[in-house]
């Protein structure tokens, strides 16, 4: 019932993280109203994947408070995980199965049963536009494929925010467009809130509504792109705003880490 | 819906899927049975000539035939483990971890797996068994007994394997640490030996070691003149113990994969 859910979907008080000495996390405070698509930017190590974990109910924040449609992620872990989906920067449907048998595992892991499961799953091939391949193993399809069939996935039970880690990496400019216009359709037609983090300036710019750039774990400025580029000069680009924020040299090659990792996945869908 | 419904229905959704892997990938599971042969086929027709072990009535054949269907049981189970470091480097568990699923249904519905899996490589273990001329025996009750204790003892030490994976998350030191595990755990054992046979401090290892137990009660059902040392209630009871523990140390461990 939308009418009677909160207005603020993620928000976050001194949201924290500590190892030991190092601070991955520093006094985050985040507001993210609903039905907006809410980018988080930041270079390695800003602390993205860590608000992304705490928001998701994986890891604890060592201080401070975040709730998620509604409930406390601390307090209330069961009720935020029934209310959100997750879509992890890895292509990670399982392989060894087909696109049919990974979306009903999370359908049943969701509690949909009976003929409402087998009309969600279907919609959730039609969503991803894989109706034809429903029966072959995952493992044979395309990075777009894969992707689409995550986010199908990651929404079968309707939930009222999405989280994607780098949702586009490693993906060809026409599948990345696909899963973006995935995306705006699913905050136009379910009034989802959509959190995603990312490394990819067009993708900030072009579907993200709003964007919080993260620096050694603090919040270094929030604002729409248009507004965030306007402060920089009349022709600053939304590179020059994370260069200015972050004070990171934009790496187009992206780190180490995830050129292996992108390459891994392509690999393993050979 | 009652919690305990849901628990089961969760259970089963993760079992149900893995099922379908391990259908699709046979070679796996007749690998696996090569070692078995090997054990039965060739030290054991060699022990039996040689006499060296006393079992009483029992040719040593017969003697070792369900230690090696437990041996079997364990080295398959135990790199389960692997499955799940696998499936946390490319994400799986996460995606698990932030469903509602109860912590404990997926951890149980993997060793449902295993055990599912540990009936088809019991399968192929009789089949050898046969071939060898092992006296089997074959009524209702002591192969359904086998069947249990198969089923019981792959939950067992494939939840024990997802605890280690939880503790180590690496592939290589699993693989160390797997090692490192197994062999000691089959010697101090019944599985090659009869228990008396042992000196006092291995003698007290194999009473703390579960593979002991489902030895003991495979070796009490499934071949003709088979005495278990433990009655089988005790065997049985012992096991589903030790499961219980590893399932609640483990449904502890697992969420802690996606840190």
């Amino acid at each position: 019932m939308p009418s009677s859910a909160p207005p603020v979907a993620i928000s976050t008080v001194e949201l924290t993280k500590r190892y030991g000495e190092f601070t991955a996390l520093d006094r985050l405070d985040l507001s993210v109203p609903r039905g907006r698509i809410f980018g988080l930017l930041g270079p390695n190590g800003a602390g993205k994947s860590t608000t992304i974990k705490i928001l998701t109910t994986l890891l604890d924040a060592s201080s401070g408070s975040a709730t998620v449609a509604g409930f406390d992620v601390a307090a209330d872990p069961v009720e935020v995980r029934r209310r959100i989906g997750y879509v992890p920067q890895l292509l990670s449907a399982d392989g060894a199965l087909t696109a049919t048998e990974n979306l009903v595992l999370s359908a049943r892991l969701h509690g949909l049963h009976g003929r409402i499961r087998v009309a969600r799953v279907s919609e959730a091939l039609a969503f991803a536009g894989l109706e034809a391949v429903a029966n072959k193993l995952v493992r044979t399809f395309s990075g777009g494929m894969v992707r689409r069939l995550e986010v199908a996935q990651a929404t079968l039970h309707r939930p009222e925010v999405l989280f994607l880690d780098e949702p586009t990496l490693g993906l060809d400019p026409v599948a990345r467009k696909t899963v973006w216009e995935r995306l705006r359709q699913l905050r136009e037609t379910e009034g989802m809130t959509i959190l995603i983090t990312t490394h990819d300036m067009e993708e900030a710019d072009v579907l993200c509504d709003e964007l919080a750039i993260l620096h050694q774990g603090r919040l270094a400025v929030l604002g729409a792109p248009e507004a965030l580029k306007a402060e920089i000069g009349p022709d600053a680009t939304l590179a020059d705003v994370f260069v200015r924020f972050s004070g990171a040299v934009l790496d187009h090659g992206g780190s180490y880490r995830e050129v292996r990792e992108s390459r891994d996945t392509v690999r393993r869908l050979g | 819906m009652s919690p305990f419904l849901e628990f089961f229905r969760e259970a089963a959704a993760v079992a149900d899927a893995e099922v379908r892997k391990l259908r699709r990938d046979p070679t796996e599971l007749l690998s696996r049975a090569v070692q078995p042969v090997l054990w039965l086929a060739v030290f054991g027709q060699v022990f039996s000539q040689v006499r060296g072990i006393p079992t009483g009535d029992l040719r040593y054949l017969d003697f070792m035939a369900p230690g090696i269907l437990a041996q079997s049981i364990l080295f398959s189970a135990i790199f389960y483990g692997i499955a799940i470091i696998w499936e946390r480097d490319l994400g799986i568990v996460h995606k698990l971890l932030v469903t509602p699923a109860h912590r404990s249904a997926l951890v149980f519905g993997k060793a449902i797996a295993a055990g599912l899996r540990g009936l088809v490589q019991a399968a192929v273990v009789y089949l050898v068994a046969i071939l060898l001329q092992v006296h089997i025996r074959w009524e209702p009750l002591p192969v359904l007994t086998v069947a249990a204790g198969v089923f019981v003892g792959s939950c067992i030490f494939s939840t024990f394997s997802l605890f280690i994976a939880c503790i180590v998350k690496t592939r290589e030191r699993f693989m160390g640490i797997g090692q490192v595990l197994t062999m000691p755990l089959f010697f101090a054992s019944s599985a090659l030996y009869p228990v008396q046979l042992m000196p006092g401090w291995l003698q007290a290892l194999a009473a703390v070691n579960p593979l002991t137990y489902l030895v003991g009660a495979l070796r009490g059902s499934m071949i003709v003149g088979g005495t278990s040392v433990h009655a089988l209630g005790t065997s049985f009871g012992i096991m589903l113990l030790v499961f219980a523990l590893l399932l609640a140390l483990a449904s502890k461990l697992y969420p802690g994969l996606a840190r």
